[in-house]
């Protein structure tokens, strides 16, 4: 693991002030991607509006197949992907969830597409803003996962994703994730790299199926059946063993992750923890708030005033949600006490997905943490310091109290303010 | 016209397909693919199409494939053309769609109204066997009225949906009609297809045995039928100039054509059309043809 303590002394060179969205489409620009695909959803337009641009100012040199659909989006990436071309997209939310059938696809298929999705909320009531009930729905589908924190991290992240996707040892989709608004339409710093650095980190995509060399004839994706098939030609896998490969590359890409993003760190003078999950003030801390993205981002301002309590408290910032790092996890939390899990999503019907997810990995342990898990800001709703403060006082408190439950916790809600509030009824709109 | 005789000897589909017996769909990918030849690159979604090119590891046919999803193929092509133009090889390779009517006018519909309006330029080919073959005879919006479906066991009500018209309401540069019974007509219209730049949408019959309830060795005979009672009219649209190919070209004068009933009679799944529904058969034909003899008149007047 390559940790850059201090972050390089950056000259003016190359620092543009860019919103989460615009360093997304920059890093596709430094990429060369050669087809984009992608339709209009709040808060991702400008990223493609911007890709737009610089491919009619003669800056990207790819073809940008404006399609009528998000289930067309994807499709055209896969179609371009599977011909050889890098390929990638972004999208939200209900675009996501447009796009599902393809999602699989794209996994079995092992092509290195990469989605950048600003988080929204998913309808119904409609909500333009921020959570991560997009993100977490396609957590079983095969892709990649990455949560960013800031701009920086998404221009980086994305180039990182590229070389993963595109290992051949990986070949696979992956996602680069930030939260709508609170990164996507917010500015920030951001150091564009050196083209030719870039070109010297992220090789041209040699792709393993390739479909424009049509001196070799192929039939992707044609009909499998449950076994094996043994012709006198030679013996074609069955679904079974495809999908095998899939999941045990999944799972063997984690250690890809951190070599990429070592060698990146290496590189470029930055780096994100290990390149899984980033850590703030855990060294001698015995109690670790769990969260990701903007939520993670809230919390590096509450333990400030927690520490100020004598708390010996820290945050654990998860990067990388698939494939699930639960080995480093289980590694990093077999000494820790207590861990309060705060998620901008919710698992409905269970609990928040982060928390569960990390209750059911680090059960293995001898000495099992306490863990609890808060709901917090749904469909935009700020999550304050004070939440997060609020929460870790009340699990630290349960704890000694020797409560545990997996019962959904919501911190923020103002039902207070709702005199005729009554759960039964509010579901008519 | 070309003759039997000018047809390429080379095949571009192994023999020994899992296509039914007397699958029209088969004989329409073979000629589709003599026509456009080696540098081709095909894109198919869930279909019968999907079961002709075979299982896990084996490709049925001499041009690679890419299978995709129903309702993308549309954009499945978009997605091989724009890689073959970041690629540069656009112009040495021709993108071809194949698909049958209910990935064509229901699911895929909006995929592929966006990829002609785009100007994409690939063919696209429907086979039109007027129901999901595959999944089991099902109606779709290509079904025609009163046909016995196993989800339309009383027969379906109203008509297909006319694709080609819809395809060429979005003024792309070339839309034409086939069966395999005259496979000629689609050799040469596959080949006029290939060298026009831009959006080219082919809607053609395909007589499906099971579906349709007949015996296998009609389907030829069936297809001519069709031609010849004026239920299927074989044309080109060539940038919005109207033509009628030649195997339907008598057709225009109604004494040439013999009764519906003699197509109908063929198959099973007319089994239970009343005498009401024939009668409105005979009028929907005279219509369509109408409209198409002024259409034909207008033109010659401009």
């Amino acid at each position: 693991m390559i940790v850059i303590e201090k972050q390089k002394e950056n000259s003016d060179e190359n620092i543009m002030i860019l919103t989460g969205n615009h360093a997304a489409a920059h890093a596709f620009r430094q990429a060369k991607v050669g087809v984009i695909s992608a339709y209009p959803i709040t808060p991702q337009s400008p990223v493609v509006e911007k890709i737009a641009e610089f491919i009619a100012e003669g800056k990207l040199k790819a073809r940008f197949v404006k399609v009528e659909s998000e289930h067309s989006a994807l499709a055209v990436c896969c179609a371009a992907s599977a011909t050889g071309s890098r390929v990638g997209t972004a999208t939200s939310a209900h675009g996501l969830e447009l796009m599902y059938e393809m999602l699989p696809w794209a996994a079995g298929n092992r092509l290195p597409i990469i989605i950048n999705l600003a988080t929204r909320s998913l309808g119904a009531p409609w909500s333009v803003w921020t959570d991560h009930s997009d993100f977490i729905t396609i957590r079983d589908v095969g892709w990649i996962q990455f949560m960013c924190e800031n701009n920086q991290e998404i221009y980086d992240t994305n180039l990182q994703a590229f070389k993963i996707a595109e290992d051949p040892r990986v070949f696979l989709p992956s996602i680069v994730a930030y939260d709508g608004y609170i990164l996507s339409h917010t500015m920030m710093p951001v150091k564009l790299e050196n083209q030719e650095k870039i070109d010297e980190f992220l090789p041209p995509l040699n792709h393993h199926i390739n479909l424009s060399d049509i001196s070799t004839v192929k039939g992707i994706d044609p009909v499998t059946t449950p076994h094996i098939v043994k012709r006198p030609e030679g013996t074609a896998p069955g679904y079974y063993e495809y999908r095998y490969a899939l999941q045990r590359s999944l799972e063997s890409s984690i250690s890809i992750i951190k070599e990429v993003h070592d060698e990146f760190a290496r590189k470029f003078g930055r780096s994100y923890g290990n390149g899984i999950y980033k850590t703030v003030q855990t060294e001698d801390a015995d109690t670790i708030i769990f969260a990701m993205g903007s939520v993670a981002s809230q919390a590096r301002v509450a333990i400030k005033q927690l520490r100020e309590e004598d708390l010996k408290i820290g945050i654990v910032s998860l990067k990388l949600f698939r494939p699930y790092p639960y080995s480093d996890l289980r590694e990093f939390f077999k000494d820790k006490e207590n861990i309060i899990v705060f998620d901008r999503d919710i698992g409905y019907g269970y609990e928040g997905v982060l928390s569960y997810e990390l209750k059911a990995a680090l059960y293995s342990l001898q000495k099992r943490p306490n863990i609890k898990g808060f709901i917090v800001g749904l469909g935009g709703r700020d999550v304050k310091t004070e939440h997060i403060i609020n929460g870790v006082h009340k699990a630290l408190d349960e704890f000694k109290q020797g409560i545990f439950t997996n019962k959904t916790d919501f911190l923020g809600l103002e039902l207070d303010e709702l005199s005729d509030y009554d759960e039964s009824t509010y579901f008519g709109g | 016209m070309v003759k039997v005789m000018d047809l390429p000897e080379e095949e571009f589909i192994y023999p020994g397909t899992r296509a039914c017996a007397g699958c029209g769909m088969a004989l329409i990918y073979r000629i589709a693919l003599k026509a456009l030849g080696a540098k081709t690159l095909i894109t198919v979604p869930a279909s019968c199409l999907t079961v002709l090119h075979g299982m896990q590891g084996f490709c049925s046919t001499k041009i690679s494939v890419y299978h995709t999803p129903f309702a993308t193929t549309g954009a499945s092509a978009s997605g091989i053309l724009a890689s073959l133009e970041d690629k540069g090889l656009a112009d040495e390779i021709t993108v071809l769609a194949f698909a049958g009517d209910g990935g064509t006018t229901d699911i895929g519909v909006q995929a592929l109204s966006g990829a002609v309006e785009r100007g994409t330029n690939f063919i696209y080919a429907c086979y039109d066997n007027e129901a999901y073959m595959n999944t089991g005879v099902q109606r779709s919006g290509s079904t025609p009225l009163g046909v016995k479906t196993t989800t339309t066991p009383e027969g379906k009500l109203g008509h297909k949906k006319n694709m080609p018209k819809i395809l060429e309401a979005h003024g792309i540069p070339y839309v034409a009609t086939g069966i395999a019974s005259y496979p000629l007509d689609l050799y040469e219209k596959f080949k006029k297809a290939r060298n026009i730049h831009g959006s080219k949408y082919f809607h053609i019959l395909s007589p499906c045995p099971p579906g349709w309830g007949y015996d296998p060795k009609d389907t030829i005979l069936i297809g001519r039928l069709a031609i010849q009672t004026g239920f299927w009219i074989l044309y080109e649209v060539e940038n919005g100039v109207f033509k009628l190919s030649k195997p339907s070209a008598r057709y225009l004068d109604p004494s040439k054509r013999k009764p519906i009933e003699e197509y109908l009679k063929t198959q099973k799944r007319f089994s239970t059309l009343t005498q009401q529904e024939i009668d409105v058969y005979k009028t929907y034909i005279n219509n369509i043809w109408a409209e198409i003899k002024s259409r034909i008149e207008n033109q010659d007047r401009i």
